[in-house]
């Protein structure tokens, strides 16, 4: 049993709180023969090498109809490539202890490759297969749709997954971004072999490739290796624009029944984009709200104070064309009501005054100062690298973020926190909490 | 960890870390061998220097679970975990946590069967603080029911979370519940709800008194500090903890030899998809006799780890009667631990055929042993997951730490490949017929509850 564990299983990827092996660690910037870009961290300590990379067109890609369409795809792609059925495949991997993982976002497709240094051209090779051969072929995929579908059946009476499938449906109505990337039982059933060559086609091409490698190798052999996995790609992808979208149905609480004894909660509302000149300030200030430190307000007030729950938090997340707050807890049904009302009166009482000057010292020193533990392995490294340039901050970011948080004054934080918790609350409540209707949140 | 899978927590947690062990020194890490040291207290040092960032994993692993509580006590152990957060006579409840995260560190802590244990992560040039701190909080820990009595509702609001909402984790409980004859691995780490409700203060500082010391516990160090440093910083903190009378060596009651095949059904308005789940009585590496625990270590990887693996393949793969299916063993316990095998049916498979195709994997794997190939696959796999544990300090410290909780030492920890790599066909064939008898299983059904009184509320 952990001390703390984060209430919700946020669905997003977020940006770790974190940083500054800075003096430590190098960027270079590789070109590939082909012509390819990518960041490399030479790391020799351990003889191996961690790829990690993101195409741009997520399941935002998906037809409604057919949603679920990239997280199968993703499923599916180590399951046979070129010649190789699935089961040589799998093999193939195993027996040079070879592990490639494919993940999909709202925005993005992302990978990740690790290997062991001396297999690493076949590793490149394999990776390639899966991406520009994959076979689909028709027992594999009727044998993962079925453990798809298998765990859709299982998420209907999950109250974290129906909480928060709650949330983001009522956030973002007839938008992509209100649809989880598993699809539903419906769409799941609907997805053809055909809907996932279209899908390999449209996003898998080298002009919104973003790649980072950390480990013990060098520019040259990381280019090579780079035109191995990705140089017979197409030149460009054929992406569907996603409208940009703010959270709706704000100010509202929606309850799922759901015959379960702890009833678990989501909450939040509109958040800040990546690029917005407030950002730092807003992420300084949510950390102080309820960040995952075990000093964060909500954590302080919610469960050391009244023991209402065991997690407790709350996040931002930002894609492309929407952002939002996001946050959760579980509490037992006859006193939800009470958490939420704890909540709520926190969330108020921060966009009102804002943070304290030593919460701001406090949170910034954290900041700062926990970036390193985001940064030890080659794998957290090469999966932050190719965050920072989906975000587009720049190969100085790391060195530059430090003064971008000791930049941020009291007056800054004080103006964020009104904007960012001033706007109202979609709460979401799964399970059977004793007093709460769906309906208008009370003041 | 001498073996693989490492349990953090009790029911679920069996799945948490699913990474492999550590490994035999590679050349360039000669200069940074990894160092034991006892200090005159009794307290043991383990330092694993990984020069990479400038940040330390420090953790502290007390030989103490909740195999150790009394009986009608249970949960107790996980209790004191969260309330050694609480505050001590220097420092007052949140200071420490405080100074953590002022320092840009993380921490955290947890508990299972044989061992409690706190870290922290932080910049490497603070590590005196944090080790200060934990010094402090061995014998200083003072409670007060304002802050004892709200921390009993967090840890129900956990059970809540962790298994009262949660089908799979109740069955985990009453498989263990029935598995376990005698032995305290039956009840829940987290404890059984009736009983964490009276949990009292005077409990927890009883069994802080008793299990709390420096002789009962383990330091480990891992990242960026040499060894001759780390002893320093430790004499000047935990070595000025005064020695205690140690409570090793640890005589838990023993399981009697299981003599019947043992079966279970849990129903629950929730579950969408039925599942199996079946677990054998098997020795640990501290509990077996040499080369068991490698060999069921390597018979759980063939049969169950994986698209690659015979239950996967015969189940999932060739017979469509399975949508998942694998395996587990757990070879960190102190005393007899358990190797599972779980599946869930397609639609249209009933539990009863899944396991008899269940049953036909193992026997035949009993009955015809592995393939060369399967062997030499399996193997390359756990022992490159030990090179890969090298990238991470945090795991290497949680090897190094939950294998010397439970008995362990270094050198059976750096010989792990070693040993994987010696393990012959016929030993886990012979794992596989010795072990894997349904006489020494429990097999639990988890199926949906349609009976009327399932929709009543609660």
């Amino acid at each position: 049993m952990t001390r703390f564990l984060a209430a919700v299983a946020l669905a997003l990827v977020a940006f770790a709180a974190g940083h500054s092996t800075a003096s430590a660690m190098t960027i270079e910037q590789v070109v590939s023969p082909s012509g390819i870009h990518a960041w490399l961290v030479r790391e020799q300590a351990v003889p191996l090498v961690a790829l990690n990379y993101a195409f741009h067109g997520g399941s935002s890609q998906d037809d409604p109809l057919k949603a679920g369409s990239a997280h199968l795809t993703a499923d599916m792609l180590d399951e046979g490539a070129g010649d190789l059925d699935s089961k040589t495949y799998h093999a193939r991997l195993e027996e040079k202890a070879i592990e490639l993982s494919f993940s999909v976002g709202r925005d993005y497709f992302r990978g990740s490759l690790r290997t062991l240094n001396d297999n690493r051209e076949e590793a490149f090779d394999l990776l390639n297969l899966a991406l520009t051969k994959p076979r689909f072929d028709a027992d594999a995929l009727e044998r993962v749709r079925g453990q798809e579908l298998a765990e859709l059946r299982r998420e209907t009476t999950n109250p974290n997954t129906l909480a928060s499938r709650s949330w983001w449906s009522a956030a973002f109505p007839d938008h992509p971004y209100g649809r989880e990337s598993q699809g539903t039982l419906e769409t799941m059933a609907r997805i053809t072999a055909g809907d996932l060559r279209d899908y390999v086609r449209r996003v898998f091409a080298r002009n919104e490739l973003t790649i980072s490698i950390v480990g013990d190798i060098d520019a040259e052999a990381a280019g090579k290796l780079i035109d191995r996995a990705f140089a017979n790609l197409p030149a460009r992808n054929d992406l569907k624009p996603v409208p940009p979208a703010k959270p709706s149905n704000l100010g509202r609480r929606i309850v799922i029944d759901v015959n379960v004894p702890q009833a678990v909660v989501n909450f939040g509302g509109e958040g800040i984009a990546r690029h917005d000149p407030d950002f730092m300030a807003a992420y300084i200030v949510n950390h102080i709200l309820g960040g995952g430190s075990f000093s964060s307000r909500l954590y302080r007030e919610v469960r050391e104070k009244r023991g209402l729950a065991y997690g407790v938090s709350d996040q931002l997340v930002w894609f492309r064309r929407a952002a939002v707050v996001f946050g959760g807890t579980a509490t037992r049904g006859d006193r939800t009501a009470d958490a939420l009302k704890v909540i709520e009166h926190e969330i108020k009482r921060m966009a009102e005054d804002g943070p304290t000057q030593a919460e701001l010292d406090d949170a910034k020193a954290f900041i700062k100062g926990s970036y390193a533990l985001s940064l030890d392995t080659s794998s957290k490294i090469a999966a932050q690298l190719t965050q920072i340039q989906i975000d587009d901050l720049g190969i100085d970011y790391i060195q530059r973020r430090d003064s971008l948080i000791d930049a941020v004054t009291i007056a800054d934080a004080k103006r964020v926190a009104k904007r960012l918790y001033g706007g109202g609350l979609l709460v979401t409540v799964a399970g059977r909490p004793k007093g709460l209707t769906t309906g208008p949140l009370q003041e | 960890m001498i073996s693989k899978p490492v349990a953090f927590c009790g029911a679920a947690a069996v799945l948490a870390a699913a990474l492999a062990a550590p490994v035999l020194a590679a050349p360039e890490q000669s200069a940074d061998k990894i160092t034991d040291f006892t200090l005159s207290n009794g307290l043991e040092l383990v330092v694993i220097p990984d020069h990479r960032a400038p940040v330390v994993t420090h953790m502290i692993w007390y030989k103490v679970g909740a195999a150790d509580e009394t009986p009608g006590k249970s949960g107790l152990a996980h209790f004191l975990e969260h309330l050694m957060f609480k505050g001590t006579a220097t420092h007052p409840a949140g200071e420490f946590s405080q100074v953590v995260a002022r320092i840009g560190g993380q921490e955290n802590a947890f508990t299972s069967y044989d061992y409690t244990a706190f870290f922290q992560r932080v910049p490497s040039e603070q590590l005196k603080t944090v080790m200060a701190f934990e010094a402090d909080r061995m014998n200083g820990l003072q409670l007060t029911d304002d802050v004892v009595l709200p921390e009993r509702e967090v840890i129900l609001e956990e059970q809540n979370q962790r298994v009262r909402n949660n089908p799979v984790a109740r069955l985990g409980e009453q498989i263990d519940a029935a598995l376990f004859l005698n032995s305290p691995y039956g009840k829940p780490v987290i404890g059984w709800r009736h009983e964490m409700e009276g949990l009292t203060r005077d409990d927890a500082i009883g069994f802080y008194r008793r299990f709390y010391a420096p002789s009962d516990a383990i330091v480990v160090i891992a990242g960026d500090v040499d060894s001759q440093a780390a002893l320093k910083l430790a004499q000047d903190t935990y070595g000025k903890v005064a020695r205690r009378s140690s409570i090793l060596p640890r005589q838990r009651p023993q399981e009697p030899p299981p003599v019947a095949v043992r079966s279970l059904t849990l129903a629950d308005p929730r579950v969408e998809e039925p599942t199996m789940q079946r677990a054998y009585l098997v020795p640990s590496f501290m509990s077996g006799k040499k080369g068991e625990s490698d060999a069921l270590e390597v018979l759980a990887h063939i049969l169950g780890s994986g698209s690659n693996s015979r239950l996967y393949t015969a189940l999932v793969v060739d017979q469509h009667v399975a949508v998942s299916a694998g395996a587990w063993y757990d070879s960190g316990a102190l005393d007899m631990s358990k190797f599972t095998v779980y599946g869930s049916p397609r639609p249209g498979v009933t539990l009863a055929q899944l396991e008899a195709a269940t049953d036909a994997v193992i026997a035949q794997v009993a009955d015809k042993g592995v393939t060369p190939e399967e062997l030499a696959r399996s193997k390359t796999k756990l022992i490159a997951d030990a090179v890969y544990a090298h990238d991470s300090q945090a795991s290497m410290a949680r090897w190094y730490g939950a294998a010397l909780a439970a008995g362990a030492t270094v050198s059976d920890v750096e010989h792990w490949p070693d040993r994987i790599r010696a393990v012959s066909a016929e030993e886990v064939q012979q794992a596989a017929r010795e072990w894997l008898q349904k006489t020494r299983s429990v097999t639990g059904f988890l199926i949906k509850d349609t009976s009327p009184k399932a929709e009543r509320r609660s």
